[in-house]
């Protein structure tokens, strides 16, 4: 059995290792094609060891993902959740296909999945969880114990979310700045993801045209004595320049991906500071449910009455109530404000921890964020560098056949 | 002036009439005895005859004695129109020319006079062509700085390209060119040819039956001008369209690198890295522009002269074959028809002679633009490699210089650590 306490990919090797097509009949009993994934997970201390022992093996679909992401944000409010890869492909330069199904967009995914898994098992605090274990070691009844958690009721509607957000007074003000940078850092992204696909496309059509030299070359150097050599030769280069775009913007993706990450982690970032916001909001609401309460049963203690009430009202009205009635009245009262002061002193609770909690996790999303972007950025410098590389090397070439033209 | 019927055999650029009034109808002149001002020297006249391999290999081993420079391009007003005129320097030391310096202003309807005269006097050497004209109706300025700058170019060229012909540097027609402060009177002379156009005409539709046979030379210069017509036009089509994409490609760089900047703002540790890719995309921009600037300064203006040399070929091939068909219509009449015998055979006689002048002249030249087009094409495809590996060097540097930046900090944050 897992331990508990020490971070799960400490002991155990992940990886998402295949994609596979398979065939069959999805909610609606219609037939459908769909791909799952080979998780393999191998104990750690085994492969220190210099043992090569087979890896344990699952397969999983993409749905099944999902569910697990979606447990892990109900029950870890606090918690920034690495997101997956994307569902449908999008910022799709022309070229580049939007297809499930494509072969390229499935490895990519594949990929997304082990960098989540990654993520998720080294984890502080999600690596513990056992649903997640169940999940990379057990294929069957996984679906079961995850709704067995009743994860479900606990998730906060959209609406109450929403509420919260527009009625809070008194929201922790770095939770405010927190969630107004998510929203900028989802904007940005976006806004990168969309110009990088415009400027790939682009660059794709340049690269593309020189294709026609090759072609125009070849057929005029069989009319050429002594300039046809150096133009066939020539021509080749430019034919082998075009073609060397398509592997430059494959690589290209796998930092758009890196982008789309952080686009996602941006959401997974507002939710954990909306989550701030509706406890905060129900702690108000409790406060001020109590005091509201405590008021009444002053008034009713005392006769006075400091603000206006139906209640008060009506006994101008209709005269005052009998004793009895309002010794009944002055118990509910009474017992309603001992629950609202339990409730009070939960909430407050659960709003402090949350706030503690989420802001070392917040903290945690910082540096990783600020790593892995820098980190990205860098690789991104290397491929351009790749690619001026290339293209010094084509066209030192092309000159050379043109020096025997 | 537009009244005229001007012969089919024109190519289709010189047949624009804008405002140039006095635009020069080419006659063909279809004489040995023609209306030069100076008859052709003896020297050109050997060289006509005898221009092989050799004669023009050894002249070009002569050092090379004249020089023209075309450049200075400046507006001139006048009460009816407003042109363009250029300055045209010469220097030489050929004994021909009084002096060794010359310096003359000239506008663009004096170089298509000097090419017009080339081409009366030698109808089958392959003459460099003119710039075009203005022909975009939509655009107004003629006096753009671009335009203005790549005529010149051109003009310039083409100067070099006759100054550098072994028989037609050496007109008559150049010379007033070069030196004549003022050219109106010489080319007031012009005018006589007019009188050659009817005669011409009858000639040209006599020639319509079709020749006997061309030589095989001919035809295989024929099938190669098919040839390569076809061929720069596309390579010229397709440099046009790299230079579309690309300027494209740099209106998206112009977009894409201030988003950088912009989440740098957002930023603490990440701002410097966003800051540094956002000045080396700006930067691979700039160098971006550059080079599309060389191709359409260096690249696209020589392809456009040889698509035009394309079709002056394929009019001197005309113009040959139309030469060989005056000669085959009147040998035709004095073999079948009732005809003074004698006078008529001196003519035919006379016309054979032109037909053997004309391809022997052709043939001479033919190696000679060939070598020239090799050279010219071949310069310009080794110029634009070049300038795309020194953009992809420049472009190259930018990023290593960003990462060795980065690679510092990495350092320094790790020492914190």
């Amino acid at each position: 059995m897992v331990e508990q306490g020490s971070i799960l990919l400490r002991r155990m090797e992940i990886c998402v290792a295949e994609a596979e097509k398979r065939s069959g009949k999805n909610a609606v009993n219609m037939q459908e094609t769909f791909t799952v994934y080979l998780i393999e997970t191998r104990p750690m201390d085994a492969v220190t060891e210099g043992q090569n022992p087979a890896p344990d093996s699952l397969w999983r679909r993409y749905s099944e993902f999902e569910l697990l992401r979606n447990y892990l944000i109900v029950t870890y409010p606090y918690i920034v959740v690495p997101p997956l890869p994307e569902k449908r492909a999008e910022f799709v330069w022309h070229k580049l296909s939007a297809d499930n199904m494509d072969p390229d967009f499935v490895e990519r995914r594949r990929i997304g999945l082990e960098n989540f898994l990654l993520r998720v098992a080294s984890h502080p605090v999600l690596s513990n969880d056992k649903i997640l274990c169940h999940f990379l070691t057990e294929e069957h009844g996984w679906k079961e114990a995850v709704c067995e958690t009743g994860f479900h009721a606990k998730s906060d509607s959209r609406l109450r979310a929403l509420s919260a957000t527009f009625r809070v007074r008194n929201p922790d003000k770095r939770f405010m700045e927190m969630k107004h940078y998510s929203d900028e850092l989802q904007s940005h992204t976006s806004q990168l993801l969309r110009a990088r696909a415009r400027v790939a496309d682009r660059l794709y059509g340049v690269y593309k045209v020189h294709g026609n030299y090759g072609r125009v070359f070849s057929e005029w150097s069989a009319v050429e004595k002594e300039m046809g050599d150096g133009l066939q030769s020539g021509g080749h280069h430019m034919d082998a320049y075009a073609a060397s775009i398509d592997d430059i913007l494959e690589e290209e993706e796998h930092y758009a991906d890196q982008l789309k990450e952080y686009l996602s982690y941006a959401e997974a970032l507002r939710a954990v500071c909306r989550k701030h916001e509706l406890n905060q909001f129900e702690l108000e609401m409790a406060s001020h449910d109590l005091i509201s309460k405590k008021q009444q049963r002053e008034e009713l203690a005392t006769g006075i009455v400091r603000t206006f009430s139906f209640k008060g009202m009506t006994n101008k009205i209709f005269g005052q109530e009998a004793p009895e009635q309002r010794e009944a009245r002055l118990k509910l009262l009474e017992e309603l404000i001992a629950e609202g002061e339990e409730s009070v002193k939960e909430k407050t609770v659960e709003c402090e921890e949350h706030v503690e909690q989420a802001w070392v996790d917040m903290q945690r999303f910082k540096e990783q964020k600020d790593k892995d972007l820098r980190e990205a950025l860098i690789s991104y410098a290397v491929m351009q560098i790749s690619m001026c590389k290339k293209g010094i090397q084509v066209w030192s070439n092309a000159k050379e056949c043109f020096l025997k033209m | 002036m537009s009244e005229q019927t001007v012969p089919a055999d024109l190519p289709e650029h010189m047949l624009d009439l804008d405002e140039d009034d006095d635009l020069e109808v080419f006659s063909k002149n279809t004489s040995l005895v023609d209306g030069n001002p100076v008859p052709n020297s003896p020297g050109s006249m050997v060289n006509q005859y005898r221009l092989e391999e050799d004669d023009e290999q050894q002249h070009d081993a002569n050092a090379k004695d004249l020089f023209i420079t075309v450049d200075n391009p400046e507006s001139h007003v006048t009460a009816i129109e407003t042109y363009i005129l250029y300055s045209v320097v010469t220097k030489t030391t050929r004994s021909e020319f009084d002096s060794c310096e010359y310096e003359v202003r000239r506008r663009y309807q004096d170089f298509l006079w000097l090419r017009s005269k080339l081409e009366e006097n030698h109808p089958t050497l392959i003459i460099h062509p003119l710039p075009e004209k203005f022909v975009m109706k939509g655009m107004m300025d003629r006096f753009n700085s671009d335009f203005v700058e790549s005529r010149r170019k051109s003009l310039h060229h083409f100067l070099v390209k006759i100054s550098e012909h072994p028989i037609l540097s050496y007109s008559e027609h150049l010379k007033v060119f070069l030196t004549a402060q003022d050219l109106t009177p010489h080319k007031r002379q012009g005018t006589s040819f007019l009188s050659w156009m009817g005669e011409t005409m009858r000639s040209v539709a006599n020639s319509v039956r079709g020749l006997r046979s061309r030589p095989e030379e001919v035809v295989r210069m024929q099938e190669y001008v098919e040839d390569f017509s076809s061929k720069i036009s596309c390579v010229d089509k397709v440099a046009q369209r790299i230079i579309k994409e690309q300027r494209e490609y740099l209106e998206e760089l112009k977009q894409y690198g201030p988003i950088y900047a912009q989440w740098a703002g957002l930023e603490e540790d990440l701002a410097d890295p966003l800051r540094g890719v956002a000045g080396c995309v700006e930067q691979c921009r700039k160098e971006s522009e550059e080079q599309i600037q060389h191709l359409s300064g260096e690249l696209v203006p020589v392809l456009h002269e040889y698509v035009l040399c394309a079709e002056t070929l394929k009019a001197v091939l005309r113009r040959r074959d139309n030469i060989q068909a005056e000669f085959e219509a009147k040998d035709e009449i004095l073999a079948t028809k009732k005809v003074d015998q004698e006078a008529m055979r001196d003519e035919v006689d006379a016309l054979a002679d032109r037909v053997e002048l004309a391809n022997n002249a052709l043939k001479g030249d033919w190696s000679h633009w060939k070598n020239s087009m090799r050279a010219d094409l071949k310069s310009a495809f080794i110029s634009t490699a070049e300038k795309n590996v020194d953009y992809y060097e420049k472009c190259l540097a930018v990023w290593e210089a960003f990462l060795l930046t980065q690679k510092a900090d990495g350092g320094e944050r790790r020492e914190d650590v």
